[in-house]
C-alpha cells in the first residue's frame, strides 16, 4: 500500500442555501479543493451522499458530479453508509490512492436538506434507522439518541449541565469558524431552555438541517510536493466498524462499540495510541454523542465524558480539544458532506492554517464521523508531515 | 353441550364526564345524570379503534377459554363503527389471535345488536357441529354528533366470547329473537354521524323489541323473570334497561350487576355482551342468566345461560370488567377529546 | 406508504412472533435468516411473552410525519421476560410519571395510519401493566 497525503480541501460556508442546489454545492466544494490544491486533474471520483434522492429527488449523483464540474468521461463512484456517508468516500479515494489503482482522486461529501419539508427531512434521516422496528414505531434521531442520553443519565449520573456543555463549547469554537452554519456563542442556559424535542435532549443539544459540501483531494504521498504548497497532511489511519442497526439489540448501547473498533484499527494502521493524539473531530450529532464517543475513543473512561467536558477538557485551551470546528452542533451538519469536512478542518488545524480556532501544536489529528445511532463509523488518523 | 368457554372484555382508559360535555353545550347535566342515569363515558384513545378493542379483548377471552386460537373456525365482529368501511375486522382479529388461515370470519353490522349476532350465529353454528370453536365480539368506538343527545352516552368498548363445546363457563341453554323493520337510528353511507329518531327511539323500537324478545324467550323456555338469578338488557343509557326490567318483573339485585352505562356510556355493539362478561364476573356456578339486546332498526337476540364450576377457575385469568371500568382512568376535557374522536374541522 | 412492507411484518408486529435459534435457543426478534450469537441457520417460531420492563425510554415532542396528533407521546426499549428487547411505544399512560424499570405488557394498538383513505397499519405498543 502506498502512503496517502492530502493536497487540497475545499469548504464553504454552510447553511440554509437557498439559491444553491446540489450540484451548485458539489461543484463549488470541488472547485475550492482544486484551488487549495493547485491541480484539477483528477482519476477519479468518489460521492458520499446519504439521501440526495429523498432529499432533492436527485440519484446518480455519481454521474451528474463529474458532468456539472466540467469532468466528462473522469469515473466515479458514490457511496452510503448513513451520516457517515461523507468519510466513506474519504475511505474510498484512500483505498484507491494507496492501492495504486488512481494518483489523484477527488473525495467529495454532499447533502441539499433544504429542497424538502421539515417532515419530509426527518423521514429521510430517520431512514438511517430500522425502518421497521424502530423508525415504524414514530422515533426519531433525537428521540433514538434521548434514549441513550436518559440511560447515561441514570447509569453514569451525567447531568444537564454537562450535556449543554458540549453545545456551548462547541458554538464557541463554530463562533470562530468562517464556515460555520450558526457561528455565535451559546450559553449552557440558552441549552437547557430550549425547546424539548424529546425528553431529556433540548433544540440546541441537536446538530441542525444543513445545505452543504466539502470536498478534499488525496494522492500518492511521493506525489504530494508537486502540488500547491502547503504543510503535507497524510492519513495514516483509517479504520471502520459496523454494530447493528437497531439501537435496541445492541448489548450495551452506552458502549458505542462500532466507534472503539473503528478507532482502535485506525490507531493501529497508524501506529499510535489515543494519547499521541492532539484533537479530534467527532460527531456531535447530538451533545450526548460527543460525550459517549469521547468514552468510545478511549480520550475517558467510561461515564466520564460529561465531568471532563464540564472540566474544559475538550475546549480549544483544553488538554485533548474536540471538534475545534465547532463540530455539527455550530458548524451543520449536512450529512453526507459532515465525514468529509472533518477531514478539512483536521488538515486546517495540521497546517496551522485554522485561525483564531487553531489547536497549539497540532500534528496529530482524529477524525470520527457515525451513521446512525452509533451502527457504522469511520475513523481517520491525520498526521502533519 | 354449547356455551361460553371463555370471556374478555377491553375498555379504554379515557373517560369524559357528563359535565363537561353539557358545559360546552350549555345544558343540563344534572338532567342527564338524573333523567338518562348517566355519569361519563368511555373514550377510545387516539391509537384505540374497533379492531383494537377487539383484538385485546380476544386475548383476554382466550385466556380464560384454554383454546387454542388455531382451533378457532370463526371470527365475527359485530360493530357500528368498523375501522374500515369496507375490509373486514375479523381479518385482523383472526390473524392477530394467530386463527388464520382456516377460519371464517365476517363483520356484522345491526346498530347495538352487532355484538350478541356474532354470538348468535356462533352458537348455532358450533350447536351444527360445523365448526369445534368460535369467537364472536361485540365492538364500538360509537359516535354522537357534537351536541346531539348522543354525546353524553356514545362510547367505546369492547366484549368477546369464545363460544364451545367444552371448557364451558357458562352453557347456551335457549336463545329466540325479535325483529320488525323500524328506522329509529342510521347513519347513511359517508356520514360522520348517526341520526335518531328522538323519542321515537323508545316505545315502538327499544321497548317494543326488548320486551317482545324477552316474553318470547321466557315463552319458549317455558320459564318467569324470578326463575333468573341475572338479567342484562342492551343499555342505550342507565334509565331504559332499568324502566324495561321493571315492566317484566325484574329486579335491582338481577340487573345491577350487568348495568354498566352510568358509568361507562353506551359501548353499542359491546353494551349488552359487556354486561354479560360484568355479570359472569360476579355469577357462582348454576346460576341462570338472561340476556336480551337491542339493536336499532330494530330488534332484539334473548340468550339463556345457566355458570358451571368453570368460572371460578378462569374468572382470575383476564382483567374483570369493573377493574377495566373503576381504575386507571385518565379524565379528558372536552378539547382533547373533540380532538381524538376527530371532532374538529382540520386542514387537508 | 409501502402495503407490502406492512403486510410482511404482520407475524412479527401482530402476534411477536419471533425465531428461536435451535443451535444456540437464542431468541431474535425480529426473526432473522442468520441468527447473530451463533450463526446458526435453523429457528423454531416462538410467540414473545408480551411482559417485561422498561430499560430507557423518551417522549417524543416534534413528531415525524403521521404522528403529530399524538404528542408528547413515549417510545421506549423494553426488556422482555424472554430476553428479548425491542422498541415500541408506550401507550396508556401520561408519560411524564414513566420511570424506567416499569413493568409494562403488550397490547394491539394503530401505530399508523396513511392519511384518511390510506391502510391502517396496526402492531404491538406496550402499556403499564396494571391489570386492565
Amino acid at each position: 500500500m502506498r502512503d496517502v497525503a492530502i493536497v487540497g480541501v475545499g469548504l464553504m460556508k454552510w447553511g440554509e442555501l437557498w439559491e444553491k442546489s446540489i450540484r451548485d454545492l458539489c461543484v463549488e466544494a470541488a472547485l475550492s479543493c482544486f484551488e487549495d490544491a493547485g491541480n484539477d486533474k483528477i482519476d477519479s471520483i468518489v460521492v458520499g451522499t446519504m439521501a440526495s434522492g429523498l432529499l432533492t429527488g436527485q440519484e446518480h449523483m455519481a454521474n451528474m458530479v463529474p458532468d456539472y464540474l466540467g469532468k466528462k468521461h473522469v469515473p466515479a463512484m458514490r457511496v452510503e453508509s448513513a451520516c457517515c456517508s461523507g468519510s466513506q468516500a474519504v475511505r474510498t479515494a484512500f483505498m484507491e490512492v494507496a492501492s495504486g489503482m488512481s494518483d489523484c482522486v477527488l473525495a467529495l461529501g454532499v447533502e441539499k436538506m433544504t429542497d424538502v419539508s421539515g417532515n419530509d427531512a426527518t423521514y429521510a434521516l430517520a431512514t438511517a434507522s430500522d425502518q421497521e422496528f424502530e423508525a415504524f414505531h414514530g422515533v426519531t434521531f433525537p428521540g433514538l439518541y434521548a434514549m441513550m442520553a436518559r440511560k447515561h443519565m441514570e447509569q453514569y449520573g451525567t447531568t444537564r449541565e454537562q450535556l449543554a456543555e458540549v453545545s456551548s463549547k462547541n458554538h464557541r469554537n463554530g463562533s470562530l469558524n468562517p464556515h460555520a452554519q450558526y457561528p455565535f456563542p451559546m450559553t449552557r442556559e440558552q441549552v437547557m431552555n430550549s425547546t424539548l424535542v424529546a425528553d431529556p435532549l433540548r433544540l440546541m443539544d441537536c446538530s441542525p438541517i444543513t445545505d452543504g459540501a466539502a470536498a478534499v483531494l488525496l494522492v500518492p504521498a511521493t506525489d504530494a510536493k508537486k502540488y500547491k504548497k502547503h504543510g503535507m497532511v497524510v492519513i495514516s489511519g483509517v479504520g471502520h466498524a459496523t454494530d447493528t442497526i437497531a439501537l435496541c439489540q445492541r448489548k450495551d448501547m452506552l458502549k458505542m462499540e462500532a466507534v472503539t473498533l473503528a478507532a482502535k484499527a485506525a490507531l493501529k494502521m497508524a501506529g499510535k495510541t489515543i494519547k499521541d493524539v492532539n484533537f479530534a473531530e467527532v460527531h456531535d450529532c447530538f451533545t450526548i454523542a460527543e460525550i459517549m464517543i469521547m468514552e468510545a475513543l478511549g480520550i475517558v473512561k467510561p461515564g466520564q465524558g460529561g465531568p471532563a467536558t464540564l472540566k474544559g477538557l475538550t475546549a480549544l485551551e483544553g488538554k485533548f480539544p474536540v471538534n475545534p470546528s465547532g463540530g455539527l452542533k455550530s458548524k451543520g451538519h449536512p450529512v453526507g458532506a459532515t465525514g468529509v469536512a472533518q477531514i478539512c478542518e483536521a488538515v486546517y488545524q495540521l497546517r496551522g492554517e485554522a485561525g483564531k480556532r487553531q489547536v497549539k501544536n497540532a500534528k496529530v489529528g482524529l477524525t470520527q464521523n457515525m451513521g446512525g445511532t452509533g451502527g457504522t463509523s469511520v475513523v481517520h488518523i491525520l498526521e502533519a508531515k | 353441550m354449547v356455551g361460553i368457554s371463555g370471556y374478555g372484555t377491553q375498555i379504554p382508559r379515557y373517560r369524559i364526564k357528563v359535565e363537561e360535555i353539557a358545559k360546552v353545550w350549555g345544558t343540563d347535566a344534572p338532567a342527564y345524570r338524573r333523567g338518562m342515569n348517566l355519569n361519563e363515558k368511555s373514550v377510545p384513545a387516539p391509537d384505540e379503534d374497533v379492531g383494537t378493542l377487539s383484538v385485546n379483548a380476544a386475548y383476554n377471552a382466550l385466556a380464560r377459554s384454554g383454546i387454542a386460537p388455531k382451533d378457532i373456525g370463526a371470527v365475527y365482529v359485530g360493530s357500528e363503527s368498523h375501522p374500515y368501511a369496507v375490509k373486514p375486522t375479523g381479518t385482523m382479529v383472526a390473524e392477530a389471535i394467530g386463527a388464520c388461515p382456516h377460519v371464517h370470519t365476517a363483520s356484522l353490522e345491526f346498530a347495538c345488536k352487532a355484538g350478541t349476532e356474532g354470538m348468535f350465529i356462533g352458537t348455532q353454528m358450533v350447536q351444527a357441529g360445523r365448526v369445534a370453536n368460535v369467537l364472536a365480539i361485540g365492538a364500538d368506538t360509537s359516535q354522537g354528533a357534537p351536541g346531539d343527545a348522543l354525546e353524553y352516552s356514545a362510547a367505546a368498548g369492547a366484549a368477546a366470547f369464545v363460544i364451545s363445546t367444552k371448557n364451558i363457563v357458562a352453557e347456551l341453554l335457549d336463545t329466540d329473537c325479535y325483529m320488525t323493520d323500524t328506522p329509529d337510528f342510521w347513519r347513511r353511507p359517508y356520514s360522520h354521524y348517526p341520526a335518531h329518531g328522538g323519542r321515537f327511539t323508545g316505545e315502538p323500537a327499544y321497548f317494543k323489541h326488548v320486551e317482545g324478545a324477552t316474553n318470547a324467550m321466557l315463552a319458549r323456555a317455558k320459564m318467569k323473570p324470578s326463575d333468573f338469578d341475572y338479567v342484562i338488557f342492551h343499555q342505550p343509557n342507565g334509565k331504559f334497561p332499568v324502566v324495561v326490567a321493571k315492566k317484566l318483573g325484574f329486579k335491582e339485585p338481577q340487573y345491577r350487576h350487568g348495568l354498566l352505562t352510568p358509568v361507562l356510556g353506551n359501548t353499542y355493539s359491546g353494551s349488552s355482551p359487556l354486561g354479560l362478561a360484568a355479570t359472569l364476573d360476579e355469577a357462582k356456578p348454576g346460576q341462570l342468566i338472561l340476556l336480551v339486546s337491542y339493536g336499532s332498526g330494530a330488534g332484539s337476540d334473548a340468550f339463556i345461560f345457566k355458570t358451571t364450576k368453570r368460572l371460578l377457575e378462569v374468572r382470575d385469568l383476564a382483567p374483570r370488567v369493573r377493574k377495566q371500568l373503576d381504575e386507571h382512568k385518565y379524565y379528558l376535557e372536552y378539547g382533547q377529546y373533540a380532538k381524538n374522536r376527530g371532532k374538529i374541522l382540520r386542514a387537508e | 406508504m409501502s402495503i407490502p412492507r406492512h403486510w410482511r411484518e404482520i407475524p412479527r408486529r401482530y402476534r411477536l412472533e419471533a425465531g428461536k435459534c435451535k443451535k444456540c435457543k437464542v431468541i431474535n426478534f425480529p426473526s432473522r435468516l442468520v441468527c447473530p450469537e451463533c450463526g446458526g441457520k435453523t429457528f423454531e417460531t416462538v410467540k414473545l411473552s408480551g411482559k417485561g420492563k422498561l430499560d430507557t425510554f423518551t417522549i417524543i415532542r416534534v413528531a415525524p410525519e403521521g404522528f403529530g396528533d399524538e404528542v408528547p407521546y413515549a417510545v421506549g426499549i423494553i426488556d422482555l421476560k424472554d430476553g428479548v428487547r425491542l422498541m415500541a411505544q408506550i401507550t396508556d399512560c401520561d408519560p411524564t410519571t414513566l420511570k424506567t424499570g416499569d413493568k409494562l405488557v403488550a397490547k394491539f394498538r394503530k401505530v399508523q395510519e396513511d392519511g384518511k383513505n390510506g391502510i391502517i397499519k396496526y402492531g404491538y405498543k406496550f402499556v403499564p401493566d396494571v391489570g386492565v
